[in-house]
């Protein structure tokens, strides 16, 4: 991206060319959203209760398909993948951080449990 | 000779980070925009963290296929798990597509389009907020609200068999608490949002962004509508899939 940036600069004053959202990209990702989301009712609906998946299967599954979701969200709803990236990576390193609290809550809560039974 | 040097210097300047320009190349009210959504992320996955912690940390906890089996509002009970709680996903995408489509109607500064598009943004939001006044008020007529649970008899039917009455009851104050915390907050976002876009929408139709040139405005409460839209996905997936 920031060698699209310089070349921009290199083409002259010219306003560079913005890859941006068409009304075809946003009906595309309307339908990947929908898509997405009918597989996590089949699963939860169907799939599950009929084969008996156990949950510490099912969990990571639904857990990959809403950062799925939460991908396309940010990057074409909120536009985040035509920014800069130095603005795209202001706002996503320190989301980062949230992995953080993650694994000290899921830790600190298999004590937790311990301590009740 | 020395044209040749300007231009090397000046093609060495012209990197983002080289100063002399904004280097995330975005209007100010965006950027903060994002900066706030930033923090509105940390609270958010703040309190879902601790509803994790708290539900990994519970010996049970009811099931979601039993709390949600009702489309309330109309005469199904039992037996519809996901049903209400899928039209409420599917409005809140539907008016995160009509903002999208605001936005992109705003950059060929189509006043009319946008007007439009905003009214259809604006319905989908109150249709959600419906939605989820439906949702509480079932719930509170089952005996949910904060720090109060259903009586004994009732609480059974969220329960796999042979649980004991007092583990349902620990965890089904833990999840009263947190289900109408967190929804609850993100129900007031989706409220705040509301009241925005109506803002932006009667500024548009004084022609208050056409007189400016540009429909940037839309695009910075278009990244709040979709903030809320990606919360719920969350929200969602944890509260009434795993």
């Amino acid at each position: 991206m920031s060698s699209e940036t310089t070349h921009g600069h290199a083409a002259g004053a010219e306003h560079e060319e913005h890859d941006t959202m068409t009304k075809g990209r946003i009906w595309k990702v309307f339908f990947i959203l929908l898509g997405i989301t009918c597989i996590e009712f089949i699963i939860a609906l169907w799939l599950a209760p009929t084969y008996h998946w156990p949950s510490h299967w099912i969990n990571p599954i639904y857990i990959v398909l809403t950062l799925f979701k939460a991908f396309y969200i940010v990057a074409y709803f909120m536009h985040l993948k035509f920014e800069r990236v130095g603005l795209a990576l202001a706002i996503i390193v320190p989301i980062l951080f949230i992995i953080g609290l993650i694994l000290v809550l899921t830790n600190e809560s298999h004590y937790w449990i311990d301590l009740r039974l | 000779m020395s044209t040749a040097v300007t231009q090397q210097v000046d093609e060495v300047k012209s990197t983002p980070w080289s100063g002399g320009k904004s280097p995330f190349d975005v209007e100010y009210g965006k950027m903060m925009m994002w900066f706030f959504l930033l923090s509105d992320a940390f609270t958010f996955s703040s309190l879902l963290i601790s509803y994790g912690a708290l539900r990994f940390s519970a010996p049970t906890w009811p099931s979601p296929s039993l709390v949600f089996q009702s489309v309330p509002g109309t005469s199904i009970e039992h037996g519809a798990p996901l049903v209400f709680v899928g039209l409420m996903t599917f409005i809140l995408i539907m008016s995160s597509v009509t903002m999208v489509l605001a936005v992109e109607a705003g950059h060929r500064n189509s006043k009319k389009e946008v007007v439009w598009w905003m009214i259809g943004t604006i319905i989908g939001g109150l249709m959600f907020l419906s939605c989820q006044a439906l949702e509480w008020n079932h719930l509170h007529s089952e005996g949910f609200w904060w720090s109060a649970i259903p009586n004994a008899h009732t609480l059974q039917e969220f329960f796999k068999d042979g649980i004991p009455l007092a583990q349902q009851q620990m965890s089904s104050h833990q999840f009263a608490n947190l289900f109408f915390t967190i929804t609850g907050f993100h129900g007031f976002h989706v409220f705040s949002g509301v009241i925005i876009n109506i803002i932006i929408t009667v500024n548009v139709l004084l022609g208050t962004y056409q007189k400016r040139g540009s429909y940037l405005m839309i695009e910075k409460v278009g990244l709040y509508w979709h903030f809320v839209d990606l919360v719920w996905v969350f929200v969602f997936t944890f509260f009434y899939l795993v």
